[in-house]
């Protein structure tokens, strides 16, 4: 048994320079817990993922992680603008994101389809004009994945 | 099949000094969106694309790849080699057009998987 442990990165609206670094270090934070790869490959689409989407949408964010010997849950949270339809923003190839962000190949409005795919658990939470929270959980008990 | 391998016989330009191009390269996977790749590529495969920014590199570290080829002889950002050395990612650019090289790397062996 190893120790629970838990972290938090912060993130900064449009600092497209350090994008994808809080995730580059919760995955270096599982590969040194010998967390078994097909999870760690899980963690890192939906960091990944969820990181992006405060990179260009929000104003700052920050992504939190917890992990114990059962499962890895991260919550990302954002100051930002808010997703007004939850379950249109949930359709694949659905975005909102302007023309520079698609021309760099982001917004292709497979975001959050493939957080909900790479996870066990996943809930969305936003306020319009307040910011947006993004829970998920993957579980480590079992390495089976189990689609919702 | 190596990487070093695919370089030689497609005549890749390396980007990347002082990278070992000795890696196993299982497959491989094209696309321009980034959650396309991270959605759908697997572990050690080349990926084939234009896009040239810094975030290709944080893509092809986390999902594992083997490597990044630019397609169309296209000019990596000077930041982005930076980053690919730190992150031992290696990128090669190609004067082909994504469609000729995909299918010479098919005619190799290569494939989706």
């Amino acid at each position: 048994m190893i120790n629970a442990e838990e972290g938090v990165f912060f993130l900064t609206g449009k600092d497209f320079t350090n994008a994808g670094a809080a995730s580059s270090s919760l995955k270096g934070v599982l590969e040194k817990r010998g967390v078994p790869q097909d999870i760690i490959r899980r963690t890192a689409i939906a960091a990944f993922e969820a990181e992006m989407n405060v990179i260009i949408y929000a104003v700052a964010g920050m992504m939190k992680y917890r992990i114990s010997n059962t499962e890895i849950s991260v919550t990302i949270q954002d100051m930002g603008q808010g997703i007004p339809n939850i379950d249109l923003a949930m359709t694949e190839g659905y975005s909102t994101a302007p023309d520079y962000i698609r021309e760099m190949g982001f917004g292709s409005g497979m975001g959050l389809p493939n957080i909900k795919k790479s996870t066990d658990h996943f809930v969305i939470n936003s306020m319009v004009g307040e910011g947006t929270t993004l829970e998920f959980t993957i579980r480590l008990a079992n390495g089976d994945k189990e689609r919702a | 099949m190596n990487l070093q391998e695919i370089v030689n016989r497609l005549s890749l330009d390396v980007k990347t000094p002082g990278l070992d191009l000795n890696r196993e390269v299982t497959g491989g996977y094209v696309s321009d969106l980034l959650s396309d790749v991270m959605g759908n590529s697997s572990g050690g495969n080349i990926w084939i694309t234009l896009q040239i920014h810094l975030n290709i590199v944080a893509v092809a570290s986390l999902k594992g790849l083997a490597g990044i080829i630019l397609v169309n002889n296209r000019r990596p950002d000077e930041d982005t080699l930076k980053r690919a050395v730190a992150e031992n990612i290696p990128v090669m650019t190609s004067a082909l057009p994504t469609f000729e090289l995909v299918g010479r790397l098919y005619a190799l062996g290569l494939r989706c998987r």
